[in-house]
């Protein structure tokens, strides 16, 4: 893809906006469309995107194999840990009232969390399998 | 006149999903499997989001000056089901690579021929 | 009920009946998997009808997006171009689809109609989360705070099946390039050793 010059550079212009809506789609999911699952997807799409303008070998030396993996797991995680803070504070399994100083600020951050871990294993997850699907040379 | 447009949706949505069932019944090719699995699946979307409309609601997001709100809740199963539906394809499709490794062909009936006959059989 | 709404809706419906019969006859894979594609745009737009934007907004990324982009790239992997045997018709096969589809209809004739708001499925807990949800989490966007907090566990299955699908996908697809080519030392294969140990 080294010929493709107008690719390679709208590319470059286009993948930090990319990035940057993803994470306006993830932080403002609460007021307007938008959400974890949403925004782990157009994450992920920068990420594809710039593999397959600049070569997979490239692409993962921009989002390694080994941190995807624990990027993969981790947004599981977080998810589940947001659930035990609440045992631990004294209520139920994924109860967000007593995560903060009033139940709704303590609901906001419990679904800023969430949502987070939700959009992280998203994007993970598409990047992993893209990665694979493209790196495979048959 | 009336019960056509009330039901029309679900009669397509059924049209939808009888397609999607005459691919993976009828047809050899998996990957053309999977694309007639991946209509059957936005079929059902298209009938959870067709259950959750309410004439002249909006968006179930609230704001000044709105009462009448569509079901959220058939929103948010939809929703999370067409990523776990993507998750699952790329399983399927990575399994698709793998047979064609593995037998050479991705139309059923061979690969259905092959186990009969005992050639590359094994996995 | 607005005539133009409902003239939107039955117009997307019959397109995407049109793309789905496209796809049932089309033989040539790639043409198929770019119908499949137009689907799910079409797909994403009946839904911004139907009021259920952030289903739209993923339905826009996922199904358009990435999904064609995996199918696109199984048939670059498997070398597919066209389907061996291609027969429009099967009778058997055409014979059950269509009374399944029939039995299917003959059970619509009693079902709520579209849009109507005291249809069953918009009573029971929905009002609560129109109703209750800013309040209580004081979140506009109802289908966040019920994917997220009155769903939670709901969710956090979601997300352990994406998890878990990906990371079959590793599995079936990671192992066997390293297997194939047993001699040589590629990158990925370092990776998957180096994590054993």
């Amino acid at each position: 893809m080294n010929r493709h010059s107008i690719l390679r550079v709208v590319a470059k212009l286009m993948i930090p906006y990319i990035l940057l809506f993803a994470l306006y789609v993830q932080f403002h999911g609460d007021f307007g469309p938008g959400g974890g699952f949403q925004a782990g997807v157009i994450f992920a799409a920068a990420f594809i995107l710039y593999a397959l303008i600049f070569g997979i070998e490239n692409g993962r030396k921009v989002m390694p194999a080994r941190v995807n993996r624990i990027l993969l797991a981790g947004g599981v995680l977080l998810y589940c840990f947001v659930g035990l803070a609440g045992i631990f504070l004294g209520s139920e399994f994924l109860d967000y009232n007593v995560l903060g100083p009033t139940p709704v600020a303590g609901q906001h951050y419990g679904i800023l969390l969430v949502e987070l871990g939700v959009g992280l294993t998203v994007s993970s997850t598409m990047i992993a399998i893209f990665y694979v699907f493209a790196g495979q040379d048959i | 006149m009336e019960t056509v447009i009330g039901l029309f949706n679900y009669w397509i949505v059924i049209v939808l999903m009888m397609a999607g069932f005459y691919i993976v019944i009828a047809q050899e090719n998996m990957i053309k499997k999977m694309v007639g699995l991946s209509i059957f699946q936005v079929a059902v979307f298209v009938f959870y989001i067709s259950m959750s409309n309410v004439f002249g609601g909006t968006a179930p997001i609230a704001a000044e000056g709105f009462t009448l709100y569509s079901n959220p809740l058939p929103h948010v199963l939809i929703l999370t089901a067409i990523v776990v539906g993507v998750a699952t394809t790329a399983l399927g499709l990575a399994l698709i690579v793998r047979i064609k490794e593995e037998f050479g062909t991705i139309e059923d009936d061979r690969i259905r021929d092959m186990e009969e006959h005992g050639e590359e059989s094994e996995a | 009920m607005n005539p133009a709404d409902i003239f939107i809706d039955i117009f997307l419906l019959l397109l995407m009946a049109a793309v789905a019969i496209a796809i049932v006859r089309s033989h040539l894979m790639f043409a198929v998997v770019m119908l499949s594609g137009i689907f799910s745009l079409l797909a994403a737009v009946l839904y911004v009808h139907l009021t259920a934007v952030d289903v739209a907004f993923t339905e826009a990324a996922v199904g358009a997006g990435v999904s064609t982009l995996l199918f696109l790239a199984t048939l670059a992997l498997t070398h597919v171009n066209v389907e061996e045997k291609h027969k429009p018709v099967r009778v058997v096969p055409l014979v059950i689809v269509t009374a399944t589809g029939a039995m299917l209809i003959w059970g619509t004739l009693d079902m709520p109609h579209y849009g109507d708001p005291e249809a069953p499925a918009n009573k029971h807990v929905a009002p609560r989360y129109i109703q209750e949800s800013p309040k209580e989490t004081g979140l506009p966007n109802m289908v966040t705070s019920v994917l997220a907090s009155y769903r939670g566990y709901d969710t956090l299955g979601e997300v352990v099946v994406i998890f878990t699908a990906g990371a079959g996908v590793l599995v079936i697809l990671g192992r066997s390039r390293r297997r194939r080519r047993p001699g040589v030392n590629d990158e990925d294969g370092d990776n998957l050793e180096e994590e054993r140990a």
